[in-house]
């Protein structure tokens, strides 16, 4: 029995919620803004970023009007600078950077809107930048069709490889198209990307195709020249307390995906929301169900805002929908029948520091209350695919992320390689795309040296 | 209390800011509005047989987000009737009667042309005549404007008519489209003329459109070279106004000061190298007569700041000091010093010192920090540090004695001979 689906809010109400939270510039806006780019020496900024995009050059482009020479600085770099423009968290990385922040009461350059500006250019006037070297009789394959995936494909093809990108799902993107929130990016902007890498040539992806259960990895390593994983990172994990498979309680991934895939108005979004956790992946569970027509929100901590993973742009997000912070509360139990009811929590207070170097908490006795939700989402990060990764012979894990050499990206398996959230236990899709971007540096570097 | 009042060769304004012959001086509606937002006194748009311009006149060039640093115009001289300008001149000094209100003329060079108009102007009672030999586009081609300015025997003998005739001042407007300024300028002294004004427009192409082909301003497929003033002309305009200035035959001449001002401190620097008032146009094409406002609220606090009661307080206090080259002390030295406080670590210091003067800063950066700093031995004291460092006061040239007297270069030449 699933509850019934009634949307809350008005087309337009639907499309004001979702549409850009940070929407482009205009051309006025862009000029007045590269203008004021210092043109840094040894830009902090390019050290910043990730993929080491040269920023000041690809502002100092826009300034004098070279829009194409713009994307190519950023796209060389970053093929997916567009998607990055839109969803870096650019505060803590170039943004963060900038010496403006250096001048009291200065604000940064706004690096990210101006990297859209250069980079819609060219999906708009269809201007291709890149063209894919001579065959070079090599065949790579690549597992997962995400950031980091796509990278390494559009690199490794770039230099002359047969790529072959086996993914699960059917479609390309990843956490592109079923994990960034929707108010940043668009369904349409992903496509349109993903069919700009590809249409370079070179690239075959074979979709419903799942390594580990229709494809046997060690028939791809003896198949192929070498082979790149980039699958991501799974659900959630498990709360571990009474009432989680009550109908209204969902993992946060899945709620995401479920409102990038389908029309807005059949996600189904009860009237008051409990989400458990405060990441960035909690943040925009919040902020999107209470852009589905949510009446209220919490989102519930076990520590204070100091540990909160969440970045304060995200955080600040949650503040602007009106969400509500408990902190240094934890869920006992989920109540209800078939549907949730409410949920009960514990207090918590801060102990002597744990294995993270962050105090840990404690229950504090007898401090458990009752909150009504009908809806609770759980945020709690993502686990490793370890039964698939653990049955890959001598591949070495370390916590669940596989190990790789942070200049080659080669694993201790010799032709194999990986990257993106996969290796690092879940950043940013910057870090994804430089990952890819390695892994094929090091593959060419394994098979041409 | 401080004065900003002026008297210009005879002619009294309530301040010494008056707007330039030039299209807001163009009409009696124009010439009230500014006097209203304050304007002290106005030079007339040069009137002339009536022209006809062409449509698209201006152009300028832009630098980074800043409009308008320069502009260029191809524009000519009044095109309404003189007799319709003198009697808009007659109408506004009679409800203006304390501010300035000057005519500027150009006619064809013939004595009898220049005699009818100088009187005819006297009967409109204007205060003062400026006389335009300074247009380089256009009326230069019909004999008139630079085409007279650039000759000094004709600035001379055009004067002459005007002065002998005259019986208001008479004020030589001169053109700096010409190697050296002192000849136009002792010319029209010679000729009897009581003061010059400074300068006219210099001739330019702001630039070519990328897809047509064409330099702007664009008449159709065409352009011309115009006249370029604003804020990019300003040095070259003080540098004109000191050199007269500080010519030892022309100390008493007067001078009234145009080209660039936008603000009271580039008024008061031309006031510092001699100029007894100054004349703005393009400022006022920027950002309409309002700015006036502050001109005089600047002017007067900073007077007041520096304890001068009245402009000759300072005007011209700054003449004596250009020198020639050889007149400078070659064992003054400064060095660069950079304040670590203030650094942003934007490096543009770094990397001009490194490629374009003496390598003279260091630089030092590991994962935590970025420093950069003088290597004193090696700086030459050029000031470019100083110039492109985006932050105020970060970057200051600081004096250092060598123990060594003053040398100049003619001293330096006898001891190492
Ligand atoms: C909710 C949420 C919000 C986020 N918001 C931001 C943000 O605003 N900004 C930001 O920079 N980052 C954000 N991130 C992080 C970012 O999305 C990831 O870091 C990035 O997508 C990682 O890329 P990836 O290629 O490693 O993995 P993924 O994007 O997860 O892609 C993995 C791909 O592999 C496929 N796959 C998995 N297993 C297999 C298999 N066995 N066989 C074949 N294919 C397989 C998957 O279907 C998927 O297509 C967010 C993440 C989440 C979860
Ligand atoms: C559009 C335009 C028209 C001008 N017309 C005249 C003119 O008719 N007579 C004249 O003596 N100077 C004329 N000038 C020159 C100005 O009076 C002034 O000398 C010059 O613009 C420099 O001053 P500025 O930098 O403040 O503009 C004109 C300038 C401009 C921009």
């Amino acid at each position: 029995m699933t509850r019934r689906i009634v949307p809350k809010l008005s087309k337009e109400e639907y499309e004001k919620n979702f549409s850009d939270v940070k929407p482009p510039l205009s051309k006025d806006a862009a000029l007045l803004e590269a203008n004021r780019c210092l043109y840094c020496y040894d830009a902090p900024c390019i050290e910043a970023c990730p993929t080491h995009i040269d920023i000041p050059s690809f502002i100092k482009k826009i300034a004098t009007n070279n829009l194409k020479g713009s994307a190519r600085v950023i796209m060389e770099s970053n093929i997916m600078g567009g998607t990055c423009a839109r969803v870096c968290p650019v505060e803590i990385l170039c943004e963060g950077a900038c010496v403006y922040n250096n001048i009291k009461e200065a604000k940064p350059i706004d690096i990210g809107r101006l990297q859209r500006y250069a980079t819609d250019y060219i999906f708009e006037n269809n201007i291709q930048l890149f063209k894919r070297e001579k065959d070079n009789g090599k065949k790579v394959a690549v597992i997962g069709a995400g950031p980091a995936g796509l990278s390494c494909a559009h690199k490794l093809s770039m230099l002359g490889y047969q790529v072959t990108v086996y993914e699960k799902k059917d479609k390309a993107g990843g956490l592109n198209l079923y994990g960034l929130a929707a108010y940043k990016i668009t369904n349409e902007f992903v496509e349109k990307e993903i069919e700009y890498i590809t249409s370079i040539g070179g690239i075959e992806i074979k979709y419903n195709q799942e390594v580990g259960k229709n494809v046997d990895i060690q028939d791809l390593l003896n198949s192929y020249d070498a082979v790149f994983i980039g699958i991501g990172l799974g659900k959630t994990p498990k709360l571990n307390i009474p009432g989680e498979e009550l109908e209204g309680v969902y993992d946060a991934i899945q709620f995401i995906e479920n409102l990038r895939i389908n029309p807005l108005e059949k996600v189904s979004i009860g009237e008051v929301v409990a989400v458990i956790g405060a990441g960035n992946t909690a943040i925009d569970a919040a902020t999107q169900a209470k852009r589905l027509g949510a009446k209220k929100v919490y989102i519930i901590y076990r520590r204070t805002q100091n540990e909160m993973p969440a970045n304060i742009y995200e955080y600040n997000l949650a503040l602007k929908d009106e969400c509500e912070f408990l902190w240094l509360t934890n869920p006992t139990k989920i109540i209800g029948d078939t549907f949730v009811e409410a949920i009960e929590c514990i207090r918590m207070e801060l102990g002597e520091p744990d294995s993270s170097g962050r105090r840990m908490p404690i229950p504090i006795k007898n401090s458990e209350f009752l909150l009504k939700v009908d809806t609770v989402i759980k945020a709690l990060g993502q686990i490793s695919y370890t039964n698939f990764l653990t049955k890959i012979q001598g591949l070495e894990l370390d916590k669940g992320r596989i190990k790789v050499n942070p200049e080659t990206m080669q694993t201790s398996i010799p032709k194999l390689f990986a990257g993106g959230d996969c290796i690092n236990g879940g950043k940013e899709t910057v870090n994804a795309v430089q990952d890819g971007k390695l892994a094929a540096l090091g593959i060419h570097k394994m098979i041409f040296s | 209390m401080v004065d900003i009042s002026s008297n210009f060769v005879g002619i009294k304004s309530p301040n010494p800011f008056w707007l330039a012959s030039a299209p807001p001086t163009d009409k009696q509606y124009n010439v009230e509005r500014g006097f209203e937002a304050g304007w002290g006194g106005a030079v007339w748009k040069t009137i002339g047989n009536p022209i006809v311009n062409v449509s698209s006149r201006y152009s300028s060039i832009d630098f980074g987000s800043k409009r308008m640093v320069g502009i260029n115009n191809i524009e000519l001289i009044s095109d309404r009737p003189i007799e319709v300008n003198l009697k808009e001149i007659k109408s506004v000094k009679k409800h203006w009667p304390d501010r300035a209100v000057v005519a500027s003329l150009m006619v064809e060079s013939k004595k009898e042309a220049w005699h009818d108009i100088v009187k005819r102007t006297m009967d409109a009672g204007a205060d003062g005549i400026e006389l335009n030999f300074g247009c380089p586009h256009g009326m230069s081609e019909r004999g008139m404007g630079s085409a007279v300015g650039q000759v000094p025997e004709y600035v001379c003998q055009i004067a002459e008519w005007v002065v002998e005739v005259s019986e208001i001042p008479v004020i030589v407007k001169l053109t700096p489209n010409i190697s050296d300024i002192t000849y136009p300028a002792l010319a029209a002294k010679r000729a009897g003329a009581h003061a010059v004004s400074l300068i006219n427009t210099i001739n330019s192409i702001t630039g070519v459109d990328l897809d047509s082909f064409v330099p702007r301003p664009i008449v159709g497929n065409a352009s011309s070279h115009g006249g370029y003033c604003g804020p990019a002309v300003k040095p070259i305009a003080l540098n004109m106004v000191a050199s007269i200035a500080s010519h030892p035959d022309m100390k008493d001449l007067p001078i009234s000061g145009i080209g660039g001002i936008s603000t009271w401190r580039d008024a008061v620097e031309f006031m510092l190298l001699g100029a007894s008032n100054v004349q703005v146009c393009t400022a006022v094409m920027n950002y309409g007569f309002r700015i006036v406002e502050d001109m005089i609220d600047g002017l007067k606090n900073w007077m007041e700041q520096k304890g001068f009661k009245k402009l000759d307080d300072f005007i011209g206090l700054s003449v004596g000091k250009v020198k020639n080259w050889g007149d400078l002390d070659l064992n003054y030295k400064v060095v660069a010093n950079i304040n670590q406080d203030k650094c942003i670590k934007c490096g543009l210091c770094y990397i001009a010192c490194e490629d374009a003067s003496h390598q003279a800063i260091s630089y030092f950066k590991d994962k935590y920090t970025k420093k950069y700093e003088i290597i004193e031995k090696e700086c030459v004291g050029c000031n470019l540090c100083q110039m492109v460092c985006p932050i105020q006061d970060c970057i200051t040239m600081e004096q250092r004695n060598i123990g060594a007297p003053y040398m100049n270069w003619a001293m330096y030449q006898e001891q190492n001979k």
